[in-house]
């Protein structure tokens, strides 16, 4: 059971191309993490398919209908990227209102409790602080007991504690069945929550897999030495220095150190390791736009 | 239905919680009132009672055009906003709900023009006709509404507060709003039943004193109606909130 497809998907804003014939598809019960740096398009995607957006040419699909139609978004909860709750209104009633659009909302008390709001009720939104606004805004996603929660990017702007706690309700929710598409640039967030990874730079799918098989794919290496003088070998994909040391990454560190050798050049301190997922992220999202094999 | 009412319930909310909003809509007509209508109008009877109308034809078209045209396009500005588009409802509750919470603040402003009227004017209304009053306020208020909504989700909020202020002085003025009934320069006269201020006013003026409408300013108001209906609804439409190039 698909519930968001996007099949083919551009979206235009003036010349900017912001997606670039994007598929993707979110069945029921996954937790899929969309990931990439800003501007990468991860934005874009989510308004086209909670339906906020047109796309240019393309199609999307919500629950097998368009998202521009509301009986389409009426299993789906949506946390927007920026929090933008009215200020004057109390929290219990910015929670009412939401409450009033769906046939079986979770109780009010419930729902805030459930977000550690619970003391919050009767304050205004304006006088929250800025995680409170963040955890209030997640929480609406999840009033009406939705299939399909789409989170842009939730905990940004929160500390360590209240990034966890959020991170124990999407956990709660999908362990009852719930599907998540949740976009993050933060690369502990989508190791931590999501079991499938859609890595997007620049308007395009680079890879589409598992966590772990994302690592194994892109597979790149952080091989690092003590050099004066570092040759051109083939297969980096980015080189840096930091403090004296020099660090090369590379999909085949094998055949990198196996060349370095052959070069004759004087290095110490050699060290191979394999990168964190941001290293790797950061090497297929700043190389060339080339899909990964998936 | 339900939505309706919820959706007009939090719009009032939110109005009410900053109560100067609903003071600004009635200051202006309030004010052109005790300056204009109290000493030149004020010991006729019937001048005074019909340019009471006036002043509340006025006071309608400005609480409509300024209440949705700005404050629609600045709450789409708002990333709240966006959010609630995300809600399974269809554009009708917002829309109604909105109207029937600009009603409220709409007769809410008139309240000190009527003030002023009966306490420092001899206008003279029947309570039969003040009932009719009543009423022709929420049927003139219709494409006022849609003129503000029109305006609000066709452009940003920095244009839209210029736009509404552009649009609203010549339709008083060429919808003859700042003269008695009939006596207004000759070239008002003339263009005046083309714009939806004069058909708004004359339903008034027939509301509250012997006036017979005019049957032209009557059928332009309804083409306005028909027009600006469209024109709200295709701006609604298009809508995704904020854009940028």
């Amino acid at each position: 059971m698909i519930l968001a497809h996007a099949h083919r998907v551009s979206r235009r804003y003036g010349t900017v191309l912001a997606l670039d014939e994007v598929d993707l598809d979110v069945r029921a019960g996954e937790l899929v993490g969309l990931l990439g740096p800003n501007g990468a398009g991860k934005s874009t995607l989510i308004n086209l398919l909670v339906g906020l957006r047109r796309p240019s040419s393309g199609r999307v699909e919500l629950n097998g209908g368009d998202p521009r139609d509301p009986a389409s978004r009426r299993q789906l909860g949506v946390t927007p990227q920026e929090t933008g709750l009215p200020g004057t209104l109390r929290v219990g009633e910015v929670v009412d209102f939401v409450s009033a659009h769906y046939p079986d909302p979770i109780p009010r008390d419930e729902l805030l409790d459930r977000f550690g709001l619970g003391a919050q009720v009767r304050r205004q939104c304006g006088g929250l602080s800025g995680g409170q606004k963040r955890r209030l805004a997640v929480a609406l996603a999840f009033v009406g007991r939705p299939r399909l929660v789409v989170l842009d990017e939730p905990t940004t702007g929160l500390d360590v504690e209240a990034r966890h706690a959020l991170w124990d309700a999407i956990r709660a929710f999908h362990a009852d069945g719930g599907t998540v598409l949740l976009s993050s640039h933060y690369l502990e967030e989508v190791e931590a929550l999501a079991q499938r990874v859609v890595v997007i730079g620049k308007g395009r799918v680079l890879a589409d897999d598992s966590v772990d098989a994302i690592r194994a794919v892109v597979g790149v290496r952080r091989v690092s030495l003590t050099v004066d003088a570092v040759p051109a070998l083939p297969g980096v994909v980015r080189t840096e220095q930091v403090d004296g040391r020099t660090h090369l990454l590379t999909a085949d560190a094998d055949q990198l150190v196996r060349d370095l050798v052959a070069s004759g050049v004087a290095f110490r301190n050699l060290e191979v390791r394999p990168t964190s997922l941001e290293e790797a992220f950061l090497a297929i999202t700043t190389a060339d736009a080339e899909p990964a094999p998936a | 239905m339900q939505l309706v009412l919820t959706h007009a319930r939090y719009q009032l909310l939110e109005t009410i919680r900053i109560p100067i909003a609903i003071f600004g809509s009635a200051f202006f007509p309030a004010v052109a009132m005790l300056f204009f209508v109290v000493p030149f109008a004020g010991k006729d009877p019937v001048g005074a009672t019909f340019a009471t109308a006036s002043m509340v034809t006025f006071s309608v078209m400005s609480a409509n055009i300024f209440q949705y045209g700005v404050g629609v396009a600045e709450d789409r500005a708002q990333p709240w906003d966006p959010f609630t588009r995300t809600l399974p409802v269809g554009p009708a509750p917002r829309f109604a709900g909105r109207i029937g919470a600009g009603l409220v603040v709409t007769y809410l402003s008139l309240i000190p023009l009527v003030v002023i009227a009966a306490t420092l004017t001899d206008a003279q209304i029947t309570p039969g006709s003040f009932l009719l009053a009543l009423g022709t306020v929420g049927v003139i208020s219709v494409p006022f509404t849609l003129m503000g909504l029109s305006i609000g989700y066709a452009l940003p909020s920095k244009a839209a507060i210029v736009v509404a202020q552009i649009v609203f002085f010549p339709l008083a003025f060429g919808g003859g709003l700042l003269s008695a009934p009939d006596q207004a320069p000759g070239f008002v006269e003339t263009i005046a039943p083309f714009l939806p201020t004069r058909g708004a006013v004359e339903l008034v003026w027939a509301a509250v004193g012997d006036y017979s409408v005019n049957p032209l300013s009557l059928v332009m108001l309804g083409v306005w109606v028909a027009a600006l209906a469209g024109l709200a609804g295709w701006a609604y439409r298009r809508d995704e909130g904020r854009r940028f190039s």
